[in-house]
């Protein structure tokens, strides 16, 4: 265990559990407005003050915890769920047409910056949490096939594999059975890297308008509301802000501790 | 060591340059959306007006900053016993910025543009009741109308009758040449609109010699530019939660006022369930105005009633009409068959009146049982589908026309309000030029909408101006969409 590792899975489990939480108890109703009781300073009431309605901050950042991390998981889910496969089929058929077209096709939706076009995406069929979900996840589906295809491709030359395609197993079973339990480590780590990605570009996407919508709380909006504030009452943007920092930082902590644990190279590298 | 010293000369030079002459005769105001040309005869844009209304071009009549109607390219005039026939006496030595003569042809030319078939005005209904613009002399234009309108003097003071050249039409959304107090110079597209003093105005001339329009649509820089000191005024700051920083800042002047803009809850009154007058009257008493204000404006706008400016001498109170009770709003969406409340949409355009008045209203709908999907869509996708498609439930907006309560009598207006006894209120009021009749009449037709539930009235934009301390004559309200820079001038 290293200290990435207990650091950033203990901020990620301060972030989910104040998620988890929020579904059974929050200090206030987040969408309850008080408008006589707006801008507080955070205080013995309202532990993170009020925002420019009068909310409590901790109850929306408990509850926009959830709206982060519900869009950055689906997101991921979408780019794992479709990512690895594709990955899988373009080594199994390393070199064939098939191949050309998943990784060519990968390297179109990676050569735009993955946030320009979200934000085209989600301009497009609506803003939204679901389409905001739909954009990221997109964007996570190349990351996941390239890193399948190059770990899958070094298997491929392995000799468990030469045995089991001698003992007549088909492509499609290999890849099952041997080549996806070899890259899941891979998998693990890549996926924490781009869930906290994937909280970044929720955030943004909101900040811009474009992610969920209000009611339902989110920390990008936050931000977005903040921002004629921020002179006179900077914890409306300090609040979300450190939310977002705190979740990042603790998710990429994570990703590199897990890293270090799970990497078959680097734990031959250190004995 | 050289080098240093001619820096150190130079800046002090720069400096003297700016703290002299410079600062004293120039004044750069900054507002929020850039006009999408400089035409105010052919587009509804309030952009194009706060640029052009009465600094480039003129009309006969001319609005002052307290709303009044005063003489402006005409000096005086006559109106028949009947009401139905103005005969216009216009000044005498008065030219277009390019030079060429101002006379009764040109008063025609513009008019009959205006009012013609094909004509692109955004406000022909102002010009309805024209039936001829005739020339008597180079210097007197008669109007004939078909019936008594009593509102005409305060119709051509707008922006959209305002008197253009006939020379100069074809490039008049680029280039435009009127009889202001000062010309156009050039336009650096998104950014900025430069005017200079004429020097041949026939009336009293201006004060300062160069005048700039600023575009800055984000709030967060207008006010880092307005604290930078970048510009020396914002015609309408965005950003209402940030005036009493500029109050408590001695380098500042806010000036709060009233604009034409009636703030409203629309509702789409064809679409069910609102077709039904007590969902309607469900609506106005689940809200809140004073929330809204103190939320939404924090604390700037005056609660309305009904489609009608407050500080207009007919107005007449009627905001306990539609008072805040959510336990009458649910009684009475259960009266009306729907006890559990319904669902609809709330379009929100981007001003941060309709974005944060709209979260707002959302919440306390919701308190009511009336779950509004909030939709936050752009000026373009706001007439696309709200203004001309009607396809919406709920929608926040400002009425920024002056005197618009006749818009309710258009069955085809994006309300969709249709009721003949109003439409042939406002036939009455069109032809009653007597001052206490009309009031009368205007009174009964704010009732009337306001008993009728249309809309939801919420509240009186404010205009919220704030300017560098020395600079005077700026208007406080807003009768209508103008940055009058005649008057301007800096304390000494």
């Amino acid at each position: 265990m290293t200290r990435n590792l207990i650091l950033g899975g203990a901020l990620s489990a301060l972030v989910v559990l104040a998620a988890l939480i929020s579904f059974l108890w929050t200090p206030y109703d987040h969408a309850v407005m008080n408008i006589p009781a707006k801008l507080q300073t955070p205080n013995a009431q309202h532990w993170l003050g009020t925002d420019h309605f009068g909310r409590d901050l901790m109850s929306m950042i408990m509850v926009g915890a959830r709206t982060s991390i519900a869009v950055a998981l689906v997101a991921v889910g979408i780019g794992m769920g479709v990512g690895v496969p594709l990955g899988l089929t373009a080594a199994a058929r390393k070199g064939s047409w098939l191949d050309e077209v998943i990784m060519r096709g990968n390297d179109l939706v990676f050569a735009f910056p993955s946030l320009v076009i979200a934000i085209l995406i989600t301009a497009v069929l609506g803003a939204g949490a679901i389409n905001a979900i739909i954009a990221i996840g997109i964007f996570n589906i190349p990351v996941f096939a390239r890193i399948t295809r190059s770990a899958a491709l070094s298997l491929w030359e392995r000799e468990f594999i030469l045995a089991a395609r001698v003992s007549g197993k088909g492509a499609a079973r290999i890849s099952a059975e041997h080549i996806l339990p070899n890259v899941t480590n891979l998998l693990i780590v890549q996926g924490t890297i781009q869930f906290s990605l994937g909280i970044l570009a929720e955030a943004g996407l909101s900040y811009v308008g474009l992610g969920a919508q209000p009611p339902t709380p989110s920390w990008g909006r936050m931000l977005a509301d903040a921002q004629t504030m921020v002179s006179f009452a900077p914890h409306l943007a300090l609040v979300p802000g450190c939310a977002i920092i705190v979740t990042v930082l603790g998710l990429n902590l994570l990703g590199d501790g897990l890293r270090d644990h799970l990497d078959p190279k680097l734990r031959v590298a250190r004995t | 060591m050289a080098l240093r010293s001619l820096v150190l000369a130079a800046g002090s030079a720069i400096a003297l340059m700016a703290g002299g002459a410079w600062a004293k005769d120039s004044v750069t105001i900054a507002m929020q959306l850039e006009p999408p040309h400089l035409d105010p005869t052919s587009a509804a844009a309030q952009a194009i007006d706060s640029v052009v209304y009465s600094n480039i071009f003129e009309g006969l009549t001319r609005f002052q900053g307290d709303g009044s109607v005063v003489p402006g390219l005409a000096e005086s005039w006559e109106i028949s016993g009947d009401g139905t026939v103005y005969t216009f006496r216009l000044r005498e030595g008065v030219t277009f910025h390019d030079g060429s003569s101002f006379d009764a042809e040109d008063v025609k030319f513009s008019l009959d543009r205006a009012r013609a078939e094909d004509s692109t005005n955004a406000q022909k209904a102002l010009f309805a009741g024209i039936t001829a613009v005739d020339v008597v002399d180079p210097q007197t234009v008669r109007i004939t109308l078909d019936a008594p309108n009593g509102a005409l003097l305060f119709n051509l003071a707008w922006g959209d009758a305002v008197i253009v050249a006939p020379e100069s039409i074809g490039s008049i959304k680029t280039n435009p040449i009127g009889t202001g107090a000062y010309k156009f110079q050039n336009w650096v597209q998104g950014d900025r609109i430069a005017l200079t003093r004429n020097e041949n105005y026939w009336g009293e001339p201006p004060a300062l010699e160069k005048a700039t329009f600023k575009f800055i649509s984000d709030p967060t820089a207008a006010f880092a530019a307005l604290m930078a000191e970048d510009i020396d005024a914002f015609d309408n700051f965005p950003a209402p939660e940030n005036l009493p920083q500029f109050e408590a800042d001695p380098r500042f002047q806010v000036l709060v006022g009233s604009t034409e803009g009636e703030t409203i809850l629309a509702i789409n009154n064809k679409q069910p369930p609102f077709d039904d007058l007590r969902v309607r009257q469900a609506v106005t008493h689940a809200i809140d105005r004073q929330a809204i204000i103190d939320g939404a404006m924090f604390g700037y706008g005056t609660p309305i009633g009904s489609h009608f400016a407050p500080h207009h001498p007919a107005y007449k109170d009627l905001t306990a009409n539609s008072a805040h009770d959510p336990e009458k709003a649910r009684a009475l969406l259960a009266e009306a068959g729907l006890p559990d409340g319904f669902e609809t949409t709330l379009h929100l355009p981007p001003p941060s009146y309709a974005r944060r008045g709209g979260e707002i209203v959302a919440a306390q709908l919701a308190a009511v049982g009336i779950k509004a999907e909030i939709i936050n869509v752009e000026w373009a996708q706001w007439l696309e589908t709200v203004f001309r498609g009607k396809t919406f439930g709920l929608s926040i907006v400002s009425h920024t026309e002056p005197m618009d309560i006749g818009i309710y009598a258009r069955p085809d207006y994006y309300f969709q309000y249709d009721n003949p006894a109003f439409q042939a209120l406002m036939t009455r009021l069109e032809a009653s030029s007597d001052p206490a009749s009309r009031t009368t009449l205007l009174q009964e037709a704010q009732a009337m909408i306001a008993a009728d539930y249309v809309n939801g009235y919420l509240f009186q934009l404010a205009k919220l101006g704030v300017a560098k301390a020395g600079l005077e004559g700026l208007w406080e309200n807003a009768p209508t969409a103008a940055i009058d820079l005649s008057a301007l001038r800096w304390a000494e």
